[in-house]
């Protein structure tokens, strides 16, 4: 079946909200004006206003209001526009639903989901490009992942909503309008496990999300100089699946890592140095980043193209690691 | 404000005393545990304000959810945690409501519908919402009631999670303990309009002041807010005015207030103002008083003696309570 990016969410949530009474969507536009990515389209006629549910601009008190809904036994899926808007309900995911299992010793768990777009590309300017997912991995009590893939796209908001933890998705805002064949029965056999994407023997490409595309192009191009590339696509943020990533390096001896978040205290630190603590003699090369320049995006398409991670720069990292002349 | 009606039944008039004696009598006992450093990290008293508590919480249903803040253990007590499982919890002994792992901040106790506990000024507003949204979009006839300082009326969660109440009728009893200092800063210093349920009025949501040093002026007002919300399914907004006796935490060396203004708002504490009107109205003896007090003491005392011969959790639990499977947890740490 060929089906975009968009069309496999709308159809696991619709899957999800028929499946099960307590799921509901909410979140900014999501009714009718049938969601900013128009993601949610056609719910609201679907399952009426009170199971796609519009809210005010209160990204707090509507977070907020998901993880209380949640203790009180539903299953809330909160739609937060952007990454870059949910910095004014971050006291919501971070104080409340990353700590109330903890802190009320096991008594109150909080099956929440919060969906929201990340990324770069469609020249938006600073404060609607940023990728600020790692700030959500570093927060113990938080769940992360990030589709890449369209099975993926489908399969792991019902896995998320089966989650007793707060779950969040981010979805690259790149990714939805990209068409694919969409196997018929989709199962998303583990979020937790990251999947190697294409096997390879000289270098591993470590990338999640929108940037899994172009490591896969990466890939394609190397290939044709006879590197033969393994991609792995982490897909779970939080926790990270160490031993995939593991075992590919120690295989390949060689590693890439591709994240569209600032170079600086990125994810992709946190996996070099993961790599380093476990792996340091197994390293044939440096490890090597491909990151977002240290800039806020800017709005003009060239310098916003020349601040994100590209192929071009995926395959020179490559060959450079590789000693080839790039 | 109310008026201050005349007569209370014996029984009601016991109730409020042995509620509000019970906290005052352990939040004291708190404060000399602290100075034995058996207590440790922040803790703010509630002492001056037992009137809302009392008024409030006994007029829930058990299905009913609570939402407090960090001046809590009143709440927790009256809700019917018990005060074994709330010391401990100060102590940080795992037989604490909350296992050890909150502290005074973070009471929690599921049996009650207790939801903490929250230390984030005005962090528990969209909670209450959520909480709310739930019972009505399950049809349970279930109310939250959500406590918090007048210093959260500054914050927007505030006015995010008011607005969203009026908007979607939610079954919300909002209580603002507004006793005019948010740690130091006194309300007028703070906001531009004092009158606080005037903003609660500008969402649409029915708002009173009550004078929140008389239990009984509180359990009226709380008793029509409850009835209201149970039965046309709105919101519902009380101010309380009241006032804390003691210091903001115990970290606190009270600069910003006249010693003259605390006396003479001590001169409405609560429990002595109603054991003097019972008093006086022959509901009640001196004797009555003085078996209260005993009884809270021994209370007192055999949850001291269990806080102390509580458990430390052992350390390879550590990483226990982050997620639900806890075989999960290991998944972030690097080098193990
Ligand atoms: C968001 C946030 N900002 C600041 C603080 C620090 N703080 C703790 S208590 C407090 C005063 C709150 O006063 P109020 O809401 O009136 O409650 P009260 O302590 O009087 O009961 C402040 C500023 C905090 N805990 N959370």
């Amino acid at each position: 079946m060929n089906i975009t990016y968009r069309e496999a969410m709308r159809a696991a949530l619709r899957e999800s909200l028929k499946q099960d009474e307590r799921v509901f969507l909410m979140g900014e536009d999501v009714g009718r004006y049938g969601g900013c990515y128009a993601v949610s389209k056609g719910l609201l006629d679907e399952f009426g206003e009170e199971r796609i549910r519009d809210t005010p601009l209160s990204e707090s008190a509507f977070v907020g209001a998901g993880i209380g809904a949640a203790l009180g036994g539903m299953r809330p899926i909160v739609e937060v526009m952007t990454v870059n808007f949910s910095l004014l309900c971050l006291d919501q995911i971070v104080n409340t639903a990353a700590t109330l299992r903890h802190m009320s010793g096991g008594q109150f768990s909080v099956p929440v989901v919060l969906r929201m777009t990340t990324g770069a590309g469609r020249q938006l300017a600073a404060q609607h490009s940023h990728s600020l997912e790692c700030w959500y991995a570093h927060v113990p009590g938080l769940r992360v992942i990030a589709p890449a893939t369209l099975e993926d796209m489908r399969g792991m908001l019902r896995i998320a909503l089966d989650d007793p933890d707060p779950v969040i998705i981010f979805e690259h805002n790149a990714l939805y309008n990209r068409e694919g064949e969409l196997a018929e029965d989709v199962t998303v056999s583990e979020i937790r496990r990251a999947a190697v994407r294409r096997a390879g023997s000289d270098i591993s490409l470590i990338a999640y999300g929108g940037n899994l595309i172009k490591a896969l192009e990466a890939a394609d191009e190397l290939a044709k100089s006879g590197i033969a590339a393994e991609v792995i696509d982490l897909r779970s943020l939080r926790p990270l699946d160490d031993a995939t990533i593991l075992a590919s390096v120690r295989k390949t001896r060689r590693a890439v890592l591709i994240d569209e978040g600032w170079c600086s205290g990125s994810l992709a630190a946190e996996i070099g140095m993961r790599i380093s603590e476990q792996a340091f003699y197994d390293l044939d090369a440096p490890l090597a980043r491909v990151c977002t320049a240290e800039v806020p995006i800017p709005y003009p398409g060239h310098l916003e193209q020349a601040a994100l991670p590209q192929v071009a720069t995926i395959v020179n990292k490559a060959r450079e690691l590789l000693g080839q002349n790039v | 404000m109310n008026d201050k009606p005349s007569q209370i039944s014996r029984e009601q008039g016991l109730q409020w005393l042995q509620d509000m004696l019970r906290i005052r009598r352990m939040e004291e006992k708190c404060a000399e545990l602290y100075g034995e450093e058996k207590i440790r990290g922040f803790l703010h008293l509630y002492i001056g304000e037992e009137a809302v508590a009392a008024g409030v919480i006994p007029e829930l249903a058990a299905e009913d959810a609570v939402v407090a803040t960090y001046r809590e253990h009143g709440h927790a007590l009256v809700r019917g945690i018990s005060m074994n499982a709330i010391l401990a919890e100060m102590f940080g002994k795992q037989e604490g409501c909350s296992r050890g792992r909150g502290g005074s901040m973070h009471l929690f106790d599921a049996k009650t519908h207790f939801y903490g506990g929250n230390a984030i000024v005005s962090g528990g507003l969209p909670l209450a919402i959520g909480l709310a949204l739930a019972d009505k979009m399950q049809n349970r006839p279930g109310v939250t009631a959500c406590f918090f300082g007048e210093g959260a009326v500054a914050e927007g969660e505030f006015h995010e999670s008011l607005n969203l109440a009026a908007l979607w009728q939610l079954p919300v009893l909002f209580v603002c303990e507004n006793n005019l200092y948010a740690m130091g800063t006194a309300l007028a210093r703070s906001e531009s309009v004092t009158d606080i349920h005037r903003k609660a009025e500008s969402y649409g949501i029915d708002s009173t002041a009550v004078d929140g040093m008389d239990v009984m002026s509180v359990n009226t007002a709380a008793r029509n807010a409850l009835e209201k919300i149970r039965t046309q399914q709105v919101p519902v907004f009380l101010e309380m005015r009241t006032y804390r006796f003691r210091a903001h935490s115990m970290f606190d060396p009270e600069l910003y207030r006249e010693k003259a203004e605390v006396e003479q708002w001590k001169q409405l504490c609560p429990i002595a103002t109603l054991s003097a009107r019972l008093k006086a109205q022959q509901v009640i003896e001196d004797g009555d008083v003085a078996a209260l007090e005993q009884a809270t003491g021994e209370e007192i005392q055999a949850a001291v003696a269990f806080a102390e011969a509580g458990q430390w959790e052992p350390v390879e639990d550590l990483l226990k309570y982050v997620y639900t499977d806890s075989a999960q947890n290991t998944g972030q740490s690097g080098s193990t």
